[in-house]
């Protein structure tokens, strides 16, 4: 047909077209639109914004920051009183975002691969219990799960009075869990430096039996070693320094406990919704990656007369970790951002402190965009951590 | 089962290296081997071919318990087959395997291939291991390919990489499921040249191949199998010139038609 046609005309010349129905000039015209329509849209809102926090004598910026915060936080890993300031709040509450998002990551890989593995046992009654949990944890809201383990903590578990005492000196009750802390001695601190000192041990251990199976063939039992050195290398130290025993246990004083370290519901409440859900899909992914590992790869390795630990920790585990890397980091920034539910059962996280410093001082725009610019920071490095470990483990290929 | 079965006594050698009486597999309600009885010499080099679903390949599966048989006995090498895992690992550290789509492990090198068994199973020095590695390289006539990944390689290399990954264990006996069958035209004489050298050196060999120019060079004895069933064994010449059953000329006809 088009040959047909060019035959009619021989030499297309350029045609006119008027602008209207050129489409570079109707790119450029609707462009041109959008980007003034978004600007104007844009300047709207600041100057309304202004207008109105001029009228509710608030200040614009970040000085705010600087004024004494004035309101009590519940726990917090750093010294903390209402008398220091709102970026010192703050502060504190990104600090217990990351104690529960890292403690999270870490719990929830661990049950998450149990439970994937789990999953694929020829054992009906394992595999059915974790598809169960898998099915049950990852179809019901999180939000709802952490109202749940809030509810079962401080519902199921007693008053101080009648707290629960399993174990000499730990108290379970619904202001937390109580244990007992190691009184002041130097000897802790040296202790500390001991394990620093057998980790490192362990890690010279973990080469040496490397390199001497590499030159006599002959294998070292280093899982076992490693764990004795771990212990010994501590407790040779602790005994060295006079086997002190003195601990602050906590005691019962009035209506609730003194000394010893606490674990608050709360915390523990938003611990345990996120590791349980998060690990639910951790579990799929995990299972998905072992499933995606041709099972040419296991029967290769049997025939060759490998053991079933051994195919899983050389053969099958390298190649599903990179079906795993990717997807698992995605549920890595899930648990962090979704720590910022904490607000609903009161622990005191980043959102949790800057919603308190946003009501006090009527700082929104600011207070949300610290918020975002907090979260954002993590998720960024979060990826750009997972992002390197994925390229260290990818597969070579052509 | 035809009474051209037990016709044949193997050959070259009088000892023994697989014996199979009696076996039967089920998947399920579909019976793949129906009594399938075998007797291998050492340094014998058999052919099995029969039409897809026949059983040839659950059959020398069985041989290393890659599959496990219900019923009857297999003998490798004087080890019988049974659940106790410790005859399991002396029968695969003893028989190689090589299979249809290559296997090698896509996250290790050529030569960590080659290795990875003899460090973890024979526990053997890894300078050793990787002496013994390039030895088979070089037989198979790759050695400067050692430390590329398997990805990097063409078909026809990554199963030689292969052959030599079974040969690094010095296995006594090696089973090759249809080595040739996912190769392209041009890679099918590079693997065959390497399992005539093998063949050559007096390995004891079970193919499932429909490599009939193979089968006419190499075998001491064709196997023919359908439904489960050895229908027809005979040496090369008199298998091809003179088939017996119907069975195999037809199958015979199918294949050797084109």
């Amino acid at each position: 047909m088009a040959i047909s046609r060019n035959l009619g005309n021989p030499a297309p010349q350029a045609p006119r077209r008027s602008l209207i129905n050129d489409p570079n000039a109707r790119a450029v015209f609707f462009q041109i639109l959008v980007l003034g329509g978004v600007a104007l849209l844009g300047w709207y809102l600041v100057t309304n914004v202004l207008e109105n926090l001029a009228r509710q004598n608030i200040a614009t910026g970040f000085s705010f920051l600087d004024r004494e915060a004035s309101f009590a936080i519940g726990e917090s890993l750093i010294a903390y009183s209402p008398a220091n300031s709102y970026s010192h709040a703050l502060l504190v509450g990104f600090l217990n975002t990351i104690k529960v998002a890292v403690l999270g990551i870490v719990l929830a890989t661990i049950l998450g691969t149990i439970i994937g593995i789990a999953r694929l046992s020829s054992n009906f009654l394992v595999a059915k219990l974790a598809s169960a949990f898998v099915e049950i944890v990852r179809n019901i809201p999180v939000l709802l799960q952490l109202f749940f383990w809030y509810a079962v903590i401080g519902e199921s578990l007693p008053n101080p009075r009648q707290a629960l005492n399993p174990i000499p000196g730990v108290f379970l009750s619904n202001r937390g869990m109580k244990i007992p802390a190691l009184a002041d001695d130097p000897i802790w601190i040296w202790v500390g430096l001991s394990i620093l000192v057998a980790i490192v041990g362990v890690w010279f251990l973990a080469r040496w039996a490397r390199k001497r199976q590499e030159a006599t063939g002959q294998q070292f039992p280093i899982v076992l070693a490693s764990i004795g050195v771990l212990i010994a290398v501590p407790l040779l130290t602790w005994l060295a320094g006079g086997a002190p025993t003195a601990l602050d246990v906590p005691e019962l004083q009035g209506f609730n406990f003194r000394g010893g370290s606490n674990m608050s519901p709360e915390f523990a409440a938003l611990l345990v919704g996120l590791t349980v859900y998060t690990s639910s899909f951790i579990a799929e992914i995990v299972r998905s990656g072992i499933r995606a590992v041709n099972w040419g790869q296991t029967e290769a390795a049997s025939a060759l007369g490998l053991h079933r630990g051994t195919i899983l920790r050389l053969v099958v585990l390298p190649q599903a970790l990179r079906i795993i890397v990717p997807p698992t980091t995605s549920q890595y920034l899930n648990l962090t951002k979704n720590s910022s539910l904490a607000v609903a059962i009161g622990y005191p996280d980043l959102v949790s402190v800057a919603n308190t410093t946003l009501n006090q001082t009527g700082q929104a725009i600011e207070a949300v965009a610290i918020m975002m610019t907090v979260y954002l920071t993590i998720s960024l490095g979060i990826s750009l951590f997972m992002n390197w470990y994925n390229k260290h483990i990818a597969l070579v290929e052509r | 089962m035809s009474d051209t079965n037990r016709t044949v006594a193997p050959r070259p050698g009088d000892e023994v290296a697989i014996e199979l009486s009696d076996v039967h597999k089920w998947y399920g309600e579909f019976h793949v081997l129906k009594g399938i009885n075998l007797s291998v010499a050492r340094g014998e080099r058999i052919v099995i071919c029969g039409p897809s679903g026949s059983g040839k390949s659950t059959l020398i599966r069985c041989i290393n318990r890659l599959e496990e048989h219900q019923r009857g006995k297999i003998v490798v090498d004087g080890v019988e087959l049974t659940n106790n895992l410790k005859n399991i690992d002396a029968v695969r550290r003893d028989v190689g395997m090589v299979f249809q789509h290559f296997n090698l492990f896509p996250h290790l090198t050529v030569l960590e291939n080659c290795t990875l068994a003899p460090i973890w199973v024979r526990k053997m020095p890894k300078a050793q291991a990787e002496e013994i590695a390039m030895k088979y390289l070089k037989r198979v006539r790759i050695p400067d390919q050692a430390n590329k990944y398997p990805g990097q390689l063409s078909g026809g290399q990554q199963q030689r990489v292969a052959i030599a990954r079974s040969l690094c264990m010095s296995p006594k006996v090696m089973l090759f499921d249809e080595p040739t069958s996912a190769l392209d035209p041009e890679m099918i004489k590079e693997v065959l040249d390497v399992m005539i050298g093998l063949a050559n050196e007096g390995m004891t060999m079970i193919c499932v191949t429909h490599e009939m120019g193979f089968a006419r060079t190499v075998a001491n004895r064709v196997i023919f199998m359908d439904r489960g069933e050895i229908v027809e064994q005979n040496e090369p010449l008199e298998f091809f010139n003179n088939p017996q059953s119907e069975r195999t000329k037809l199958f015979l006809s199918q294949i050797l038609a084109h």
